[in-house]
């Protein structure tokens, strides 16, 4: 330390620094301060003893306590899980109807089937269901294959042109790539389902060629049979695409997506929960 | 404090040792005031969360309580949801300028009196003058090498001292349970391990703070007083020492005039009943409280001399400047500083009266979906979906009527409660509970302005006729 200074204008020492003529006063802080500050370091010290505290090469000095925060989430979760088995036991033990019906296990399915529809569904279906081109709203109320909660349950079981040999399955014939109608004539048919929507001009040829090629499947009034998997074409909701260009590509050569059965990736409890959330997004029939 | 006493040759310390502060016992005015003061303080400490308010069935009945587990703050009639945290900010904005208000009119009042280290300190230094005696019997204790009498006395004020603290930390934890049953919980070791942990923890606190650390937590742990000097001017009312009239001081001698010579008599008592060891007559300083017992202690001295009170008063800078000069007393308490601050103070008063009294207990909040932001339907219609929620914060169940307002033709359904499209739906909701529900409106598009419609829910209490309405928007596609 620098020579005793008392400054003139205060009557108090300074610390001996100076910058740019600026001196500092020495206004000593309390011992206790000190050791505090002391006592501070014996703490650091004890707590990388007691906890991780290190970096290494490969890895890291793990401390005496083996404390982790990996293993704390770990009990967490597992803490969660038994919290979850009363519940999981009434999902076990009831239909999917059943469920829908009671009230309190109604809300424990929208908010648990939501978390499992974002980790599983949404990627194709959208969050929420929106949908996409090709992967179906499921917020609406149009169902390919059924919409109360036991049909949606058995479509997500089983999944649609699956692997399963329970899977819903259905097929439409390429009229075109096989050669079974003419390019016009695929044009006119397109035309009269447009006009089964209400929108484009029918004609006596299209609506020959639906009642003969489509109706068996769609229907003879074009709303859809459900146990053939034939879409309701008359509620302008459209999987492929809307307008006749998208409609005769898709009469031509069709698409045919495919959702998995999820029987052997979730388990049932899931399932049953997911179901009743997509039922409950909006469209879902009694 | 930043007086050296380092014997002159040798530079300073950069740290400095505790000097204990022995304060002498004194008589007076504000001596009295601060006792009484302290008796109602800590009396309505210990005392308040006994209290009971009847507040119906399924509710606590203790009148000040606040319930960390269920989330509710109780204070008599007032029952607080965290969603209502507002009204604690509110009750903070008005502390804090109802705390600049009296320290620009009177000094640091909130020190000198009602700050809980102050008050806990001055609890403390009762029952340590009770055990070793006054200011003198305290130094020689200290001074004297130990002794049965002595080990005796330390013992028994250490004792006093951490029952306070565990008393003090005890009746801390009664405000955050039912204290009828926490107290002999507490008492029969079937408390949690949370409880007992934070009695340990104000136990010890209170008793390190108020039994050792004193004035040093005033000097050097409060922010206050750093920034107290801010609230001051020259009007401001503050324990000061009346250095025009005082001075030259110098010791009274039996039959001599104070002819030619100042007041005081130097008898340095302002210094010895200090709490925090300032010596006033150096003028206002930060380690001042200003809890006025130098001048309980002054005006004693004042009498026996025959002198009138006043050396060390309340008095302004303005006021003593005026009265040194031989001028009129011009104290200011009325000056647009303080009038300011009344001003904010009565606005935000009123402000929080007024919402407070005409609060809802009934609130509502509503999340539009937005993935996706309208869904077509099969027979051409759009449809929106919300989450409702209703705050119910009564202690009654309810029945609300859901209805919608503002597109024509528009109809709503309620996920498990309403299955079929409707104009109405019944929205049941437990007492003291939120109700969610998933709420969908149809509407035809033909109806709709484009991206975008005014959609207002309007929702019915069935019980007392209100009505709780909520502007949502309804998206569409474009025209």
């Amino acid at each position: 330390m620098a020579e005793r200074e008392i400054d003139p204008v205060t009557g108090i020492e300074t610390t001996g620094h100076e910058w740019d003529g600026i001196k500092e006063l020495n206004t000593p802080l309390p011992k206790w301060w000190l050791y505090s500050f002391y006592a501070t370091i014996v703490w650091a010290i004890g707590y990388f003893v007691l906890y991780p505290a290190w970096p290494s090469l490969s890895g890291y000095t793990e401390g005496m306590l083996g404390y982790s925060s990996r293993a704390e989430l770990a009990a967490t979760m597992d803490q969660v899980k038994q919290s979850r088995v009363g519940w999981l036991t009434k999902f076990e033990e009831k239909s999917v109807d059943e469920i829908a019906e009671d009230q309190e296990l109604l809300q424990y399915a929208m908010a648990g089937g939501r978390a499992i529809f974002g980790e599983n569904c949404a990627p194709c279906h959208g969050a929420g269901g929106a949908g996409a081109p090709g992967y179906p709203v499921l917020a609406d109320d149009d169902w390919i294959w059924g919409g109360t909660p036991e049909e949606i349950y058995t479509s997500v079981q089983y999944g649609i042109r699956s692997a399963h040999e329970d899977t819903r399955e259905a097929m439409m014939l390429a009229f075109g790539a096989d050669e079974i109608l003419e390019a016009p004539q695929i044009k006119s048919v397109a035309n009269h389902v447009m006009s089964l929507a209400g929108a484009g001009q029918s004609t006596a040829e299209g609506a020959l060629i639906f009642e003969e090629q489509c109706s068996a499947c769609h229907g003879e009034d074009g709303k859809g049979l459900r146990e053939m998997g034939g879409p309701n074409l008359t509620d302008g909701i459209w999987l492929y695409g809307e307008g006749v260009e998208a409609l005769t590509a898709q009469i031509a050569a069709p698409k045919h997506g495919v959702m998995p059965a999820w029987v052997d990736r979730i388990d049932d409890v899931s399932i049953k929960q997911v179901s009743i959330y997509v039922h409950s997004l909006g469209g879902g029939e009694k | 404090m930043n007086e050296s006493s380092a014997p002159a040759g040798r530079p300073q310390p950069l740290f400095a040792s505790h000097e204990w502060v022995y304060s002498r016992k004194v008589k007076g005015t504000f001596r009295t005031l601060k006792w009484t003061l302290l008796w109602l303080l800590l009396g309505f400490y210990y005392v308040a969360p006994w209290f009971r308010w009847e507040r119906g069935e399924g509710a606590p009945d203790q009148a000040f309580l606040i319930d960390m587990a269920s989330r509710r703050a109780y204070f008599l009639w007032i029952e607080i949801w965290p969603q209502e945290v507002y009204y604690l900010v509110g009750l903070l904005i008005i502390g804090a300028i109802g705390l600049f208000f009296v320290t620009a009119l009177a000094g640091r009042v909130w020190c000198g009196f009602f700050c809980p280290q102050t008050v806990w300190t001055d609890l403390f230094l009762w029952a340590e003058t009770l055990i070793e005696g006054d200011r003198n019997a305290r130094m020689r204790i200290d001074r004297a090498p130990l002794s049965l009498d002595k080990a005796f006395r330390k013992v028994a004020k250490h004792g006093v001292w951490l029952f306070i603290s565990a008393a003090t930390g005890g009746a801390w934890i009664l405000y955050f349970g039912d204290a009828y049953e926490v107290l002999p919980e507490v008492f029969t070791g079937r408390a949690s391990p949370t409880v007992y942990f934070l009695i340990g923890l104000f136990t010890t606190t209170t008793y390190l703070l108020a039994g050792w650390a004193r004035e040093q937590v005033c000097i050097y742990m409060c922010p206050w007083p750093r920034f107290q000097a801010a609230m001051f001017d020259e009007d401001s009312l503050i324990v000061t020492y009346e250095a025009w009239r005082g001075e030259p001081r110098g010791k009274a001698k039996t039959g001599q005039s104070f002819e030619g010579r100042g007041d005081c008599v130097d008898c340095t008592l302002c210094h010895q009943v200090c709490p925090t060891g300032v010596d006033i007559r150096k003028g206002q300083q930060l380690a001042c409280i200003g809890c006025a017992l130098c001048i309980d202690a002054c005006a004693g001295v004042m009498d026996r001399v025959g002198l009138p009170r006043g050396l060390i008063t309340y008095d302004s800078i303005a006021n003593q400047i005026a009265r040194q000069k031989g001028e009129p007393s011009t104290l200011r308490p009325v000056r647009p500083r303080t009038i300011a601050y009344v001003a904010i103070l009565a606005l935000v008063v009123a402000v929080m009266t007024f919402s407070m009294a005409t609060r809802s207990r009934v609130e509502i909040n509503v999340l539009k979906d937005r993935a996706p932001l309208f869904v077509r339907l099969t027979d051409g219609s759009i449809r929106n979906s919300y989450t409702y929620k209703v705050l119910n914060m009564e202690r009654q169940a309810k029945t609300f009527e859901l209805s919608i307002d503002g597109i024509e033709n528009a109809q709503l359904r309620v996920i498990g409660f309403e299955d079929e499209w409707t104009d109405l739906a019944k929205l049941p909701v437990k007492p003291d509970a939120v109700g969610s529900f998933r709420v969908l409106v149809r509407a035809d598009r033909a109806r709709l302005d484009g991206k975008s419609s005014d959609l207002t829910l309007v929702l019915e209490d069935k019980s007392n006729g209100a009505v709780h309405e909520y502007d949502a928007a309804f998206s569409g596609p474009a025209r």
